[in-house]
C-alpha cells in the first residue's frame, strides 16, 4: 500500500512540447515502486481537491527520487510545471497493482513494451527491470510526429521501435503497424513473447485483438477518473469478464487491482 | 476532557466519524488513519444482494468539491458480514453500517439480517441521487419517509440513523418525519444533485449525466440544514457535507449536530481524519472547554 508523503521537486526538464520529466525525491516511494505503478500528486490549491495520478516512469534508490513523465493537460499538471525546483508536493504512492502481476506467460524470454503518447513513460521502468533480467526486450513507441520523448533512454534497455501518426520518424502507422512491419513477431518468434501496452484505448483494443488473434499473453495498462487512489471510492472501476475477487460484481478497481491488467480479465474487444 | 458523545445510547469516544462511501470499508483507509482514535466508521452503502453501480466516468472534480455517480456498486450483506464487518471489530470504534436498497422490502430484509452483527449503529441511506428506483425516491417524500422508517424500526436491534437528502424544498419536514417514524437519529446531508459538461467532448462529464455534488463547495448549505433540523426535532443528527478541517467540524457541532461525518475531504488527504480529531482537542484545550457537549448547538 501507498505512502503519503511530502515529496520534493528536484528537477523538472522539458522533453517535447507540452511534455514535461519531473525528478521527485520520495525515498519510501523510491524503494517501493514496482514497475506499471502509479502515484497521486495532490495540488495546494483548494479548489482542486483529487489527486492527479501519474505513472512511475523510472526511480533511483540510491538518490531516493522517483521520476515522473507527464503531458500538461489542466490544472494539476500545470501546477507542476510551475514549481519551482525544492518546492514540497504532496504525493501518494507507489499505488496500484503493475507487472509484478504477470502470471500468464511469465517464462517467455521476449518481452515487447508498447506505449502510445503519454502511455510511454510506465514502459520505461518496466523495460529497465526486464532488461536486468535478462530478457530480450523490445519497445514500441508511438507518437504524433517527430516531437517523440524517451527514446534515448528506452534505448538503454530495449531495441526501440519507432511509429508515428505522420510518418515523420520511423513507421508511418501505429504501433501495431510497426509491430508488423519490424517483424516482431515473425518467425515463431510470437510463441515466445509477452506483450505489456499502455496508452490511448483504441490502441489497447488493438493490441488486445492481436493478442487474442495469436494467442500471445498481453498485460495492458487502464486509465480511469480516481477520486481517493486507494479503493475506497470506487470511481475508477472497469468492467471485467468474471466477477471480481473483491468488489464481487464484474467491476476491478483500476486503482488497486490495476491498473495492470491481464487483457483476458478485462472487456476490451 | 471529555470528547465522547453519543447517539441513541451508543457511545463514540469523539464525534469524528467517516462518511458513507468516501472511506470503503475502513480497511483501505487503515494505513493512514488509525481507526482506534476515531469516533466512528460508517461503511460504504450495502444492500442484500450485489450491485454492480453504474458505467464510468464514475467522478468529476468541481470547484471546490467534486461530482459522483458511484451508483451504489457493492458486495452485498453475505460478503460484507463474512470480510467487512470483522475487520472493522478489530478496532475500537464504532461501526456504523449504511444500508441501501432497492425497495421497502430490501431494506428490512437488510436490517433485519444485520440485527445479531457486531453492527452498532444503522445508518439508512434514503437519500442516494444516483440510483433511480433506491435512494432519492423515498428521500424526498415525507409520507414515504415515515413508513420506511417505521418498517426498519419494526424488525432493527440496532438504533436507526435515516440519511437524509438535501434535494428536497424543506428539509425540517423530512428530518421531522424520520423522527415520527421513530428513527433514533438523522444525518444530513447527504449530495447535492449537480452536472457537470465536458466542453472538450462535448457531452456530460459523467456517464451517469448527473451526479452528487459534495466537498467544501457545500459545506454552508449542509451548515444550514444541520441548524434548521437542529431548531426542529429532538434525536441526535449527524452532520457532514464539506467537513475538512477541525474548524469545519465544530461549525456542525456548533449548530447542533452530535457528532460529523467526514467525506470527500479523505480524498485529498488520506489522514484528514486524524487531523481533525486533534484539531478539535486543540480547539477545546485553547478555549478550556471541559466537554465537547457544551457546544454542541450552542448557536441557536
Ligand atoms: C493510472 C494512471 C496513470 C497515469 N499516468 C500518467 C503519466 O505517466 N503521464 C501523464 O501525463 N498522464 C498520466 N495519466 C493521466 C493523468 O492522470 C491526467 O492527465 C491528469 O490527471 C490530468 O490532470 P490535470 O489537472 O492536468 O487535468 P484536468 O483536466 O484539469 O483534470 C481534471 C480532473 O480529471 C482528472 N483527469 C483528467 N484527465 C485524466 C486522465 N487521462 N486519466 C485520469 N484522470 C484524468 C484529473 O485527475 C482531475 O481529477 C495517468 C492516469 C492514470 C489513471
Ligand atoms: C464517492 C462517494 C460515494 C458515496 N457513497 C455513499 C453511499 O454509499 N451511501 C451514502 O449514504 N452516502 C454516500 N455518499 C455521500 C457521503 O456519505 C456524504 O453524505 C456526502 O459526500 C457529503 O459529505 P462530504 O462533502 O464530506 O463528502 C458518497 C459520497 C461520495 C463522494
Ligand atoms: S480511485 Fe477510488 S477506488 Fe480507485
Amino acid at each position: 500500500m501507498g505512502r503519503y508523503v511530502l515529496a520534493t521537486l528536484m528537477e523538472r526538464t522539458q522533453l517535447a512540447e507540452g511534455i514535461f520529466s519531473a525528478v521527485l525525491r520520495a525515498e519510501e516511494i523510491a524503494s517501493a515502486a514496482k514497475p506499471g505503478q502509479f502515484v497521486c500528486v495532490y495540488s495546494d490549491d483548494g479548489a482542486h481537491l483529487l489527486p492527479r495520478p501519474i505513472s512511475i516512469c523510472n526511480t533511483d534508490v540510491k538518490s531516493g527520487t522517483v521520476r515522473l513523465v507527464y503531458r500538461v493537460v489542466g490544472f494539476g499538471t500545470e501546477e507542476l510545471s510551475r514549481k519551482e525546483v525544492g518546492a514540497k508536493i504532496r504525493v501518494l504512492g507507489p499505488i496500484g497493482t503493475g507487472y509484478e502481476k504477470v502470471s500468464e506467460g511469465k517464462d517467455r524470454p521476449i518481452r515487447i513494451v508498447i506505449g502510445g503518447g503519454i502511455g510511454i513513460p510506465p514502459m520505461l521502468l518496466l523495460a529497465r527491470k526486464w532488461c536486468e533480467e535478462c530478457y530480450e526486450v523490445h519497445a514500441v513507441m508511438g507518437y504524433r510526429n517527430k516531437d517523440t520523448f524517451l527514446i534515448d533512454e528506452l534505448s538503454g534497455y530495449a531495441v526501440c521501435h519507432i511509429a508515428t501518426d505522420d510518418g515523420s520518424v520511423g513507421t508511418h502507422g501505429t504501433v501495431l503497424d510497426a509491430i508488423e512491419s519490424e517483424g516482431l513477431l515473425a518467425d515463431g518468434r510470437d510463441g515466445k513473447t509477452l506483450l505489456a501496452a499502455c496508452g490511448p484505448m483504441p490502441m489497447l483494443r488493438g493490441i488486445a485483438r492481436l493478442a487474442g488473434e495469436r494467442n500471445i499473453p498481453a498485460y495492458v495498462s487502464l486509465e480511469e477518473r480516481m477520486a481517493c487512489g486507494v479503493g475506497a471510492c470506487l470511481g475508477c472501476i472497469t468492467k471485467t469478464r468474471e466477477v471480481d475477487g473483491h468488489s464481487h460484481v464484474h467491476n476491478a478497481r483500476i486503482c488497486t487491482e490495476g491498473p495492470v491488467f491481464n487483457v483476458n480479465e478485462l472487456c476490451l474487444v | 476532557m471529555n470528547t465522547s458523545v453519543s447517539i441513541a445510547g451508543v457511545v463514540l469516544k469523539n464525534p469524528v466519524m467517516t462518511a458513507s462511501g468516501t472511506f470503503g470499508s475502513g480497511m483501505e483507509y487503515s494505513e493512514f488513519a488509525d481507526l482506534n482514535r476515531l469516533g466512528g466508521v460508517v461503511t460504504k452503502g450495502v444492500a442484500v444482494t450485489p450491485w454492480e453501480g453504474n458505467p464510468t466516468p464514475r467522478v468529476a472534480e468541481t470547484t471546490g468539491g467534486m461530482l459522483n455517480a458511484i451508483g451504489l456498486q457493492n458486495p452485498g450483506l453475505d460478503v460484507f458480514l463474512e470480510r467487512d464487518l470483522p475487520f472493522l471489530q478489530k478496532y475500537d470504534t464504532t461501526i456504523v453500517v449504511n444500508v441501501c436498497g432497492h425497495s421497502e422490502e430490501e431494506y428490512v430484509e437488510a436490517v433485519a439480517r444485520l440485527a445479531d452483527t457486531p453492527a452498532d449503529l444503522l445508518e439508512i441511506n434514503i437519500s442516494c441521487p444516483n440510483v433511480r428506483e433506491g435512494g432519492i425516491a423515498f428521500g424526498t417524500n415525507a409520507s414515504k419517509i415515515c413508513e420506511i422508517t417505521k418498517a426498519v424500526k419494526a424488525v432493527a436491534k440496532q438504533p436507526i440513523i435515516m440519511k437524509l437528502s438535501p434535494n428536497v424544498t424543506d428539509i425540517t419536514e423530512m428530518a421531522l418525519a424520520a423522527q415520527d417514524g421513530g428513527a433514533d437519529a438523522v444525518s444530513l446531508i447527504n449530495t447535492i444533485t449537480g452536472m457537470k459538461i465536458d466542453i472538450n467532448r462535448r457531452t456530460f462529464a459523467l456517464a451517469n449525466k448527473t451526479g452528487g455534488l459534495s466537498g467544501p463547495a457545500i459545506k454552508p448549505v449542509a451548515v444550514r440544514m444541520v441548524w434548521q433540523v437542529a431548531q426542529k426535532v429532538s434525536i441526535p443528527i449527524v452532520g457532514m457535507g464539506g467537513i475538512a478541517t477541525a474548524e469545519d467540524a465544530l461549525e456542525f457541532l456548533m449548530a447542533g449536530a452530535t457528532a460529523v461525518s467526514v467525506g470527500t475531504a479523505n480524498f485529498n488527504n488520506p489522514g484528514v481524519t486524524m487531523e481533525i480529531v486533534d484539531g478539535i482537542e486543540a480547539y477545546m484545550r485553547r478555549n478550556k472547554i471541559e466537554d465537547i457537549r457544551d457546544i454542541i448547538g450552542c448557536v441557536r
